[in-house]
């Protein structure tokens, strides 16, 4: 177990087996949000009483569920690199914080204008829209925390604090809509237990949040190489590498 | 199907520009995403390579000095 995380935790290692994985995640990628765009767009019949507005949780539902889940892997790796010193971990954490701000924003603006044909208003200080706007702030503390030291390493271990810490704000997000009903809907959408919603609705739904996950973990594969290549640049094995790649 | 006509799917039953405004800033950033990561990594290797191409020639300098 423990020579497996170390393993896990040397770039060498991790360039080799993400190489591998990232294509299945490209391609799951791709076909679960081509069928599931295309199903949601087109086919899904509208609903009673939203109209056609209610196409828009195609997007909404699964870049929410991403913001957050993005928090939560960037602290655990935080946390990974903080107690492990685990390099690939905290250059995880690096690349994903500026995919997760992008998801609360497309969670934020998309709830925006899906609010104004149906609650009458685009924005209202309603507990959970409030603490997604705060997490989108924690986003920009993470990342403007991480480039405001002069060493990398104290930039990183300031950047794992903030995502430990903030990761209060996800429970929060969660149970704002049970503690504090005002504006926002309770969840309708669970993976498990009861669906409150026609299966030809849930089932794109399905699909769009699955393809959202696996371009989180696609695109978070390839640019952790990347930072691979950038802090590793003066290893052997890394230059010879970059000559063999055409 | 969900829609008679093509102008029928565009307009959303008139709620077009919420629908559309939010799948388009969806895209635009998923899209802009990828191209951003490719784009980086290509630097990346241009640069490392770059830098392989330098040293090697420093390194043959200092043969060529070495010899003569």
């Amino acid at each position: 177990m423990w020579a497996f995380i170390h393993k896990l935790g040397s770039p060498k290692w991790f360039y080799g087996i993400s190489a591998r994985l990232m294509p299945w995640f490209w391609i799951a990628a791709a076909a679960l949000l081509l069928v599931g765009s295309v199903w949601g767009l087109l086919f899904t019949p509208a609903d009673y009483q939203q109209g056609n507005s209610f196409r828009i949780i195609y997007v909404h539902v699964p870049a929410a569920f991403l913001a957050q889940s993005i928090f939560v892997s960037m602290a655990i790796a935080g946390l990974v690199f903080m107690v492990w010193k685990i390099k690939v971990a905290d250059m995880a954490a690096a690349v994903m914080a500026p995919l997760g701000a992008a998801m609360t924003f497309i969670a934020l603006f998309s709830g925006g204008v899906w609010g104004i044909p149906t609650w009458g208003t685009w924005w209202m200080w309603d507990a959970r829209l409030t603490s997604m706007l705060i997490l989108l702030f924690l986003y920009i503390g993470v990342i403007a925390l991480r480039g405001a030291f002069a060493s990398r390493d104290s930039g990183s271990r300031a950047a794992s604090v903030l995502a430990m810490v903030g990761v209060i704000n996800i429970p929060i997000i969660k149970y704002s809509v049970d503690w504090w009903y005002t504006l926002h809907q309770p969840a309708s959408f669970t993976i498990t237990g009861r669906v409150s919603m026609p299966m030809e609705m849930w089932a794109p739904l399905l699909l769009m949040v699955l393809g959202f996950y696996s371009f989180f973990i696609a695109l978070t594969l390839m640019r952790t190489r990347s930072e691979i290549l950038r802090r590793e640049s003066g290893k052997r094995w890394v230059q010879a590498l970059a000559e063999e790649t055409p | 199907m969900a829609f008679d006509s093509f102008q029928d799917f565009l307009a959303m039953g008139g709620h077009a520009p919420y629908v559309w405004a939010a799948w388009a800033l969806t895209a635009v950033l998923l899209v802009g995403s990828v191209l951003h990561a490719r784009a980086e990594r290509r630097q990346l290797l241009r640069e490392l390579k770059r830098r392989a191409r330098r040293e090697r020639r420093a390194a043959r300098e200092t043969d060529v000095e070495e010899g003569a």
